[in-house]
């Protein structure tokens, strides 16, 4: 059992409400730090979910169970006797009323800010009469020198260490302002054997334990020599100490200091960070305060420029009396840096497993190949554009935009016969959702479906690149029995042109530099057209061809070109575009409410035999 | 944040929304009010508001300061057209009140209009709170300074786990006439206290006619950390910044940074032609800073006070001190002397220093030559982590932009270099 004056030990457990796995692995640090037998968080309450969270305990993983009430969390671990409330300044009052209720808790710590004052007055009361201790609202909490610390009281290790609140020492400090409680750490550390206990009760008007609760608190702890405070201006608690200390309630020294002695100069209007720093009369003013305590016999400094000399000079009197023999250093083990950490201060490299080259969602605007995705919209680089930073690292010219756009229009449906359609609708029709039957409609595309815009592209550019003249080139691939990809049509011939052909092929010329590969596909067409008036270079030929002259104009060479087709360009623009037709006959089949499509018998031809052969 | 002072006019139009409901529907205040600002057009004003040619009329300005009366701004009486002339005439002139705490000067914007009460009686009624109670402050003599008269003042405290239904009131009060009407009245008036987060509400006078108290002027301040529940019983509700000295460009432009960000950026103007100029981050370092320059005697030569914290940006850190060092230089010390900039703070919990520096070095550099021109000296002291980084960078400035700058670390004490400021100051 703790002694009263005690809140927290080296065996003090304590519960974290809300998500701050953060504020938890800095209180693991620390334990492991003094060299703590058991972690001090017991669990982390979370609402929203129970289940446990993996922590650190030095090197190794531990796991802290989440718990989704605090009764539950109470009931499970009746030795936890803290709570450290982060919840929001919504909620805030609610838990703490709440964890007031339960026995087992001895010592809350609201950090939020911002929390009504009649809602910090009502918990001041109510736990004064369950005698609960409160430390906050609106603080960082405080630190057990070697044995427990508030969630992220004391800053970093770094700063932990250097002020060594590793192992406990001789003073006893408490303040209004969490945020300046690492500078009175240090300035303690460097004046005395060091901090024993360090408490900032926030800065609010109505915080729910005072300085001078502490600083009696501080007064019965046998091992707390020195009593160190900084108040400030606002409030008149400060006369409170002044009398506990005339009353001979304190009788270990004490050096205390409040700021806000700059009010007097500062117009009226000026409201100091902490919402209770502010003088509505000359009582509450700093210099009155630090008058009333000198007159008490506090040991307070002429200015703040002078406190670490009074807490050493002090200091040094009692280890001189023989009141403080100065606590003996030990040497804390080593906290691991985190990973993070260690690599923003460039102390560990590795290699990476992944690498990208053509987009960045890091920082305030992803980027696509280095384009702010906000300038992407403003220049209005459409699905063209966007294709020219994802898929060729480039930022293509307008006519470039509007040519792949033309493309994927084209090539967006082709009817419902088509066996990708067929299949997203026979899926569809099944049931399956639109993944699935689209899925199923893509997965048909390859070297007979939407191939010809491939094959036509090989064809071509083998044709020119070995120099055939397109004579020869008709001729050598007749007597090897192959029928040349994107040429012919079902309906379309010379007299009867195809529309998309034209467009694609004035677009072309109008715009690109140079249509190498169309110019030799056409020659090959004049010589094909001569057999056969519907020999003509068809839409996929046309397609393959122009891409080719496209990735040409955009300066591919080309073994980049031959790489691109090997990776599958025409089959990227192929499904992209034709997934805007499978998925519209999707929705058309949903929509239609059809139902399971079976295949008419009288469609199959069935040529079974009557029995199989029989082998081995 | 915490208690706010808000207008009279807010303040009246709250409680005649809400004394309906906490009393029973008993009682009724007077909702017609209206609010002139800089902006209300006077020639129809009784367009929107048809009672103003009706009433007689109370004018009086709404801007956080009282003794409205002794400093002849007060008009009783008036019709439409008198009343309307009366703000004319005021509006946008600066006047010097006489108050509790001195003169203090402003311009007047805001001026509040309703109707003139007739009454019999005139009493002080008012609200306050400390850590364990409220107190209700009740005197049958209103209308004066009522210090003056404390001794016929009763207060009745109410512990802060009471149910503010359940107060008793009509036990405790002086012999008036109509007693229990007064001792619901304060009832029902009290359960607004409650419920709408008042910090502080005091009605001085408070009329009694015709078996119903008439608030005539009343004080009022609000938590404003609980609009987050209030919002509703509060309607649109502004926090006006006290009377006196209107903000100057710079320090707008600094709220206005401020309120851009979570982080805290503030600034105030003391003394431009001051010698000793703070950049602190921080609120409790500022002001300790600031108190520190002032203990050891130059309160006359602080220029500013101000502080930066909650990580701001490196654009608003850079914002900020380019504010502050065009302030700083804007003329070089008549006599010829250095002016001295301090870039402090304690040691920081989680912030990184070297990033928070980046922005101050950055407008640090670009101002080299006006801080040379007013023989700047810079002195530096902060800690944290990465600070080492921060210190060396700002080192490596100052050789860089020929200004002489010193910097320290957590192993000088945090106030030291004001004391160095101000010993080379002395000189």
């Amino acid at each position: 059992m703790k002694d009263d004056y005690e809140l927290f030990t080296a065996e003090t457990k304590a519960f974290i409400y809300g998500e701050q796995l953060r504020a938890a692995q800095r209180m693991l640090d620390f334990d492991y730090l003094c060299r703590r037998v058991e972690p001090s968080v017991a669990a982390l309450i979370t609402p929203e979910r129970g289940g446990f969270e993996k922590l650190f305990w030095g090197t190794k993983e531990i796991r802290i169970p989440r718990i989704t009430s605090l009764s539950e969390a109470a009931s499970r671990f009746p030795a936890a006797d803290v709570l450290v409330n982060f919840a929001s300044q919504r909620s805030a009052y609610d838990v703490t009323v709440e964890a007031l209720e339960i026995p087992t808790l001895r010592t809350i710590a609201v950090i939020a800010e911002g929390i009504p004052e009649r809602q910090s007055r009502r918990i001041a009361a109510l736990a004064k009469a369950k005698g609960t201790w409160i430390i906050g609202p609106a603080t960082v909490g405080g630190v057990k020198a070697g044995g427990f610390k508030i969630g992220n009281a004391a800053g970093t290790m770094e700063n932990i260490r250097e002020a060594k609140l590793y192992r406990p020492g001789s003073v006893g400090f408490v303040s209004v302002s969490g945020g300046l409680s690492n500078e009175a750490y240090n300035i303690v550390a460097r004046a005395t054997d060091g901090l024993n206990e360090g408490i900032a009760i926030g800065g609010d008007a109505y915080p729910g334990s005072t300085l001078l609760d502490h600083l009696l608190r501080f007064e019965k702890n046998p091992a707390i020599k020195l009593l160190v405070s900084l108040g400030e201006v606002g409030g008149t608690k400060e006369y409170e100490i002044a009398e506990a200390v005339k009353e001979g309630k304190i009788t270990k020294p004490l050096v205390m200091w409040a700021s806000g002695t700059c009010a007097k100069v500062l117009p009226g209007q000026v409201q100091f960070g902490h919402a209770g720093a502010k003088a509505n009369t000359a009582a509450e003013t700093a210099d009155a305060k630090n008058e009333a305590l000198r007159e008490a016999g506090v040991i307070v400094p002429t200015s703040f420029d002078d406190y670490h000399l009074k807490i050493k000079e002090t200091y040094e009197r009692l280890v001189k009396e023989g009141v403080i023999v100065p606590a003996a250093d030990v040497t804390p083990p080593n906290i691991p840096l985190d990973y993070a950490q260690a690599r923003a201060e460039g102390l560990v490299r590795k290699p990476t497993n992944f690498i990208s080259t053509i987009c960045d969602e890091r920082g305030d605007v992803h980027n696509y190949c280095g384009v702010p995705i906000d300038k992407v919209i403003a220049e209005k680089c459409g699905i063209g554009g966007v294709i020219g930073l994802l898929w060729f690292k480039k930022d293509i010219p307008p006519y470039a935009r509007e040519f792949i756009d033309m493309v994927l229009q084209i090539i967006a449906d082709h009817g419902p016969a088509v066996s990708g359609a067929h299949n997203t609708i026979v899926a569809a029709r099944a049931g399956k959702d639109l993944i699935s039957s689209l899925v199923s409609g893509i997965l048909t595309i390859g070297p007979r479906f939407g191939g010809a815009v491939n094959g036509a592209a090989e064809h071509f550019l083998y044709g020119l690149r070995n120099g055939l003249a397109p004579r020869q080139f008709v001729d050598e691939l007749k007597k090897r029995n192959v029928r040349i990809q994107g040429i012919g049509h079902r309906l379309h011939s010379l007299e009867n042109p195809d529309a998309r052909v034209e467009l694609m092929k004035a677009f072309a010329q109008k715009h690109f530099r140079r249509t190498p590969l169309l110019d030799y596909a056409l020659a090959v067409e004049r010589v094909t057209t001569q057999k056969k008036g519907n020999l003509i270079l068809n839409v996929d030929g046309c397609i393959g061809v122009l891409l080719v002259d496209l990735l040409t104009e955009l300066r591919f060479t080309d073994d980049e070109i031959d790489e691109m087709i090997r990776a599958g360009l025409f089959n990227a623009f192929f499904v992209l575009g034709r997934s805007i037709g499978l998925i519209g006959h999707y929705f058309d089949q949903v929509r239609l409410e059809q139902d399971l499509y079976r295949h008419p018998l009288d469609d199959i031809l069935y040529d079974v035999p009557r029995a199989p052969e029989k082998v081995g | 944040m915490a208690q706010k002072g808000i207008r009279e006019y807010d303040a009246k139009r709250m409680l005649a929304r809400a004394i309906g409901e906490a009393s029973g529907n008993r009682f009724t205040f007077d909702d017609r009010l209206v609010l002139v600002t800089p902006d209300t057009n006077l020639a129809t004003l009784e367009k929107e508001h048809p009672w103003l040619l009706k009433e007689k009329l109370v004018v009086k300005p709404d801007q956080l300061f009282g003794k409205r009366g002794k400093n002849r701004l007060l008009l009783l009486d008036a019709g439409l057209k008198a009343a309307k002339a009366w703000i004319a005439e005021r509006m946008g002139k600066e006047v010097t009140i006489e108050g509790a705490s001195g003169k203090t000067a402003g311009v007047l914007t805001h001026f509040l209009v309703e109707p003139f009460a007739p009454h019999d009686a005139e009493y002080y009624l008012a609200f306050t709170s400390s850590r364990d109670v409220d107190a209700i402050h009740f005197s049958p003599k209103g209308g004066v300074d009522i210090e003056s008269v404390w001794d016929t003042v009763v207060s009745i405290q109410i512990p802060v786990l009471a149910d503010p239904a359940k107060i008793e009131v009509l036990s405790k009060l002086p012999n008036i006439p109509e007693k229990e009407v007064v001792a619901a009245f304060i009832q029902a008036l009290y359960r607004i206290y409650v419920d709408h987060h008042f910090a502080y509400l005091e009605f001085n006078p408070i009329a009694f006619s015709q078996g119903k108290l008439i608030p005539l002027d009343t004080v009022a301040k609000l938590d404003d950390t609980a609009s987050f529940q209030c919002s509703a019983q509060w309607g649109p509700i502004e926090f006006p910044r006290p009377f006196g000295r209107p903000m100057t460009k710079e320090e707008t432009y600094v709220e206005s940074l401020d309120a851009k960000t979570g982080a805290s950026l503030k600034l105030t103007l003391l003394n431009p032609d001051g010698r000793v100029w703070l950049l602190v981050a921080g609120g409790g370092a500022s002001v300790i800073y600031a108190d520190t320059v002032v203990d050891l005697g130059f309160a006359d030569e602080l220029a500013n006070y101000g502080e930066y914290s909650g990580d701001p940006s490196t654009e608003l850190t850079y914002e900020y001190t380019k504010t502050l060092l065009d302030l700083m230089t804007r003329k070089p010390d008549p006599r010829g002397r250095p002016k001295h900039l301090l870039i402090g703070g304690g040691i920081a919990n989680f912030t990184d220093v070297a990033k928070t520096f980046t922005g101050i070095i950055q407008a640090l550099e670009e101002s080299k030559d006006k801080l040379q021109k007013n023989h700047v000296k810079i002195y530096v002291r902060r800690g944290g982590p990465n600070y080492k980084e921060g210190l060396e960078n700002m080192r490596r400035l100052g050789e860089r932009i020929g200004v002489p700058l010193e910097v320290y670390g957590p192993e000088t004490h945090m106030t030291r270099i004001v004391s160095l400021a101000l010993e080379e100051a002395r000189r």
